[in-house]
């Protein structure tokens, strides 16, 4: 405060040095110069000019400067919880044939009927079988006195990759169902343990068990010890299980059953490529991550670039149609003033938001390239929004057009196109730049809520609207604020900032304010 | 006065006849339809027709087949006998599916709109007799940021804090689930329940243009020569303020709340959207995604009536209000 008055003093000090009609003595600023010194104190619109110029540099130097483009992708190694085998317990009686249609399935309805009755022979496609049970869970068929097939609750697999042969099957479903712990075949002696397990010469032949073991992918072979330990898991009733194999290596999976197919689905979790969606901030994405695993900054970025973009072009076009057909209707005035107007009215009435839903809409349907998309929405938000321009220009016009300076400009001959252009637009500007900084503010609003409906700028292409289209998706509004929050923000930070600065702009341009 | 309400009168039909017009040539230029979806979903089912046929079929029924000026006329003949066929994808008349909902988007912008009134006019005049105050730039900042608010994002805020968080209200919907159980009394207070945070939305979204409006028209006449010459009489700055000054603020207010006042029949297109609330711009926002030609075509003639209509009460009520413009 006393600085200030020093100052003062020291001014006036220097002023008295000179004569009273001295020209420096006055002070002379332009208009413009006057312009910006009003505009300058008013603190409101300096800091709306601050924000606008914040966001510039964020959207146009920062997605330039972030390391990351803006429809990169990101991705994230998770576990998922894959099915792996599933697990079935056999609760009927499954055929095994000595060669491939020697006891079709057809004959083991036959043999069950033929149970029924207590017959001993069942006859199937002409020919005749008899049966023989041993215990409750075998029945073997003979055809002419000899074994052409079986029917068991057991299934025998096979230890080794090869199949076993009928014959063998058969005696070890017999030793299973009869109780035995060996039987001899071909020569050979076979010793069955409790759990089904079948070896010969102290080597792993077979083994026979009641539940089937299937893994999901036909190339992957479960060895005996894991199903074992699996199926005894499964007995237990436990929901998880850890297997190692021979080489030491541990597996974890989880067990479930599901009544509704009788079985245990056994999944494992397997560390799978996924994108890293809607995670959370940290240094290397600071704002998180979006759906589709996208930095969040960046495309807030670019977002911006994208709507501040679209708000100057249509801008621009409003401005050079509502300018151009406003400058002609007021300076012509008569029937020319008449059309033009009743073509403003006209307009003034399309209801604008609908029509353009429904053309948003429209394109949606033919799947339009969200590039061109992009020029088609400005170009139809511009050919919407100029009548307010045209009708202001035309007004001031009408108003300037009566003054003297016209006057001069006719009697020097100065041509009509260069009268209106040159003479009367130029003071028209000032009000020009004001309502072009407010439609600035809407047009951005009216992109952005197109995009949030889903019907303005379309993914890949990031903006502010349809950043925050996200929030559709309740459970994004509930848990993941750092994917609309921000876009939010800059999207009111910025039409307020255009609103503030135009403000600011109108109050400075207007002579008569006080101050 | 008559002859000027007449000339405008007449005017503003011939307007709305070309509005209509390019309203209706635009949605005849328009690829898809609500129209091609049935049939396309028709001549899938087996044994069915072709698309071709089915569309030939459909177009006939709907009087899309004829060429669009013929159309026009001919939907202009049956709209003046207000026959705005049936819509399509309501499946009833689209003035009986109108009625059903605009009732509701009136109620909600009709409390809004006194809201609105009642807030932003006192704090225009305010912001005005305190101009360049902090009062003034604290009201100014937020009348703007009223207005640069973009809805959704408004709308999700207030979700979040009152419906998630605070689980105040739904997050959408007009009825709650046991509404068919509820008495009467019940019934409307749930109603009432779930138009809150719409109406807040409405409201607050909607105070900054008017109190922009208050302010600015209260500045100019506080720098009137007949407000110094109160001031210098010695009346009290009170009698000043609601006296000499508002009153003559008055003239633009009421022209701009008469303009504005068939804009309520308008509905709330994004707000009722947001909150799933069944009024007329919910419905045709639905209407107009799916490509129901009547009814958006109804709706978007109903809008530019609307427009139509609030100038015309406002230039009305302009030459009621002033006696200047009468004379003149």
């Amino acid at each position: 405060m006393s600085e200030e008055k020093q100052n003062n003093e020291f001014n006036e000090a220097q002023e008295e040095q000179y004569s009273l009609n001295d020209d420096r003595r006055v002070k002379t600023l332009s208009p413009g110069a006057m312009v910006a010194k009003r505009f300058f104190r008013n603190r409101v619109a300096v800091t709306g000019l601050i924000i606008l110029i914040f966001m510039f540099v964020f959207s146009f130097v920062g997605g330039w400067l972030m390391p990351y483009s803006e429809a990169q992708l990101f991705y994230r190694d998770d576990y998922q919880n894959k099915l792996f085998a599933s697990v079935t317990k056999n609760e009927e009686l499954r055929i095994s044939e000595k060669e491939s249609g020697s006891f079709p399935s057809l004959a083991l309805a036959q043999f069950f009927m033929a149970m029924m009755k207590n017959e001993p022979t069942f006859t199937a496609s002409g020919v005749e079988y008899t049966y023989e049970a041993v215990g409750e869970d075998l029945y073997s068929f003979y055809s002419d006195g000899k074994l052409v097939g079986c029917a068991s609750y057991d299934i025998v697999s096979s230890s080794t990759a090869e199949k076993l042969p009928f014959e063998l099957e058969h005696e070890i479903l017999k030793a299973v169902a009869s109780g035995e712990d060996n039987f001899s075949w071909n020569g050979a002696t076979y010793l069955v343990d409790d759990d089904g397990g079948v070896t010969s010469n102290g080597q792993e032949v077979a083994y026979a068990s009641r539940y089937i073991v299937q893994p999901l992918m036909s190339d992957i072979f479960l060895s005996r010890q894991f199903k074992e330990e699996l199926i005894e898991e499964i007995n237990n009733g436990a929901k998880e299980f850890t297997f190692t194999d021979p080489e030491g290596q541990a597996a974890e999976y989880s067990i479930e059953y599901k009544p509704a197919t009788k079985s245990w689905s056994v999944n494992q979790s397997v560390e799978t490529h996924v994108f890293d969606a809607y995670s959370k901030p940290s240094k290397a994405h600071l704002l998180g991550t979006d759906r589709n695993g996208m930095d969040m900054l960046t495309r807030l970025m670019y977002g911006g670039r994208v709507s501040l973009y679209i708000g100057f072009i249509v801008v621009a076009i409003e401005t050079i149609i509502g300018v151009i057909l406003g400058g002609i209707s007021g300076y012509f005035g008569k029937w020319i003033d008449n059309l033009i107007m009743r073509i403003v009215d006209i307009f003034y009435c399309i209801p604008s938001t609908p029509l353009i839903i429904i053309l948003g809409a429209a394109m949606d349907a033919m799947h339009v390239d969200p590039q061109i998309r992009m020029i088609y929405l400005m170009l139809i938000l511009g050919f919407l929004g100029w009548p307010g321009i045209a009708r202001m220009v035309r007004g001031q016009i009408l108003s300037l057009r009566e003054q003297e300076f016209m006057l001069a400009t006719e009697a020097t001959g100065v041509r009509v196109s260069r009268r209106i252009f040159k003479h009367l637009i130029p003071n028209v500007i000032p009000q020009l730049i004001v309502t072009m900084t407010m439609s600035l503010g809407s047009t951005i609003l009216i992109e952005a809520t197109l995009s949030f409906l889903g019907l303005g700028v379309k993914f890949p292409f990031a903006s502010w609207g349809n950043i925050i289209n996200d929030v559709n998706d309740t459970y994004v509004l509930t848990n993941y604020w750092f994917i609309w929050i921000p876009a939010g923000f800059c999207l009111l930070l910025t039409v307020l900032a255009f609103n503030l600065v135009g403000d600011g702009l109108r109050d400075a341009f207007d002579p008569k304010m006080k101050r | 006065m008559w002859k000027f309400i007449v000339k405008r009168l007449l005017l503003s039909v011939v307007i709305l006849v070309f509005v209509a017009f390019i309203i209706y040539v635009l949605m005849r230029c328009l690829p898809t339809s609500y129209l091609e979806q049935v049939a396309l979903a028709k001549s899938q089912q087996p044994g069915s027709k072709s698309f071709g046929e089915w569309m030939e079929q459909l177009e006939a029924t709907y009087g899309m087949d004829k060429g669009i000026i013929p159309g026009f006329l001919s939907w202009a003949g049956k709209a003046l006998k207000g026959q705005f066929g049936d819509s399509w994808k309501w499946t009833v008349p689209v003035t009986e599916k109108f009625h059903d909902c605009v009732w509701l988007s009136f109620v909600m912008g009709l409390i809004s709109f006194f809201l609105e009134l009642i807030i932003a006019i006192p704090l225009g005049i305010i912001a005005a007799t305190k101009q360049y105050s902090k009062t003034d730039y604290t009201i100014t900042v937020l009348a703007l940021a009223g207005i640069s608010l973009p809805t959704f994002f408004f709308a999700s805020l207030l979700k979040l804090v009152f419906c998630v968080k605070l689980k105040w209200f739904d997050l959408g919907g007009l009825v709650s689930r046991g509404y068919d159980h509820m008495t009467a009394m019940g019934q409307f207070w749930d109603r009432a329940h779930h138009l809150v945070l719409p109406i807040v939305v409405l409201t607050v979204l909607s105070i900054g243009g008017l109190m922009r409006y208050t302010r600015t028209n209260m500045l100019e006449v506080l720098n009137a020569d007949y407000i110094r010459t109160a001031r210098a009489k010695g009346l009290s700055e009170r009698n000043v303020i609601y006296n000499h000054a508002f009153r003559n603020t008055l003239i633009p207010l009421v022209t701009i709340i008469g303009g504005s006042l068939p804009g309520l029949f308008s509905g709330a297109l994004i707000t009722e959207t947001l909150f799933s609330i069944p009024g007329i711009g919910f419905v045709s926002y639905q209407s107009m995604v799916s490509g129901d030609i009547p009814f958006s075509m109804f709706y978007l003639v109903f809008l530019a009536v609307l427009t139509l209509l609030g100038n015309l009460l406002s230039d009305i009520l302009y030459a009621v209000v002033d006696p200047r413009v009468r004379i003149s």
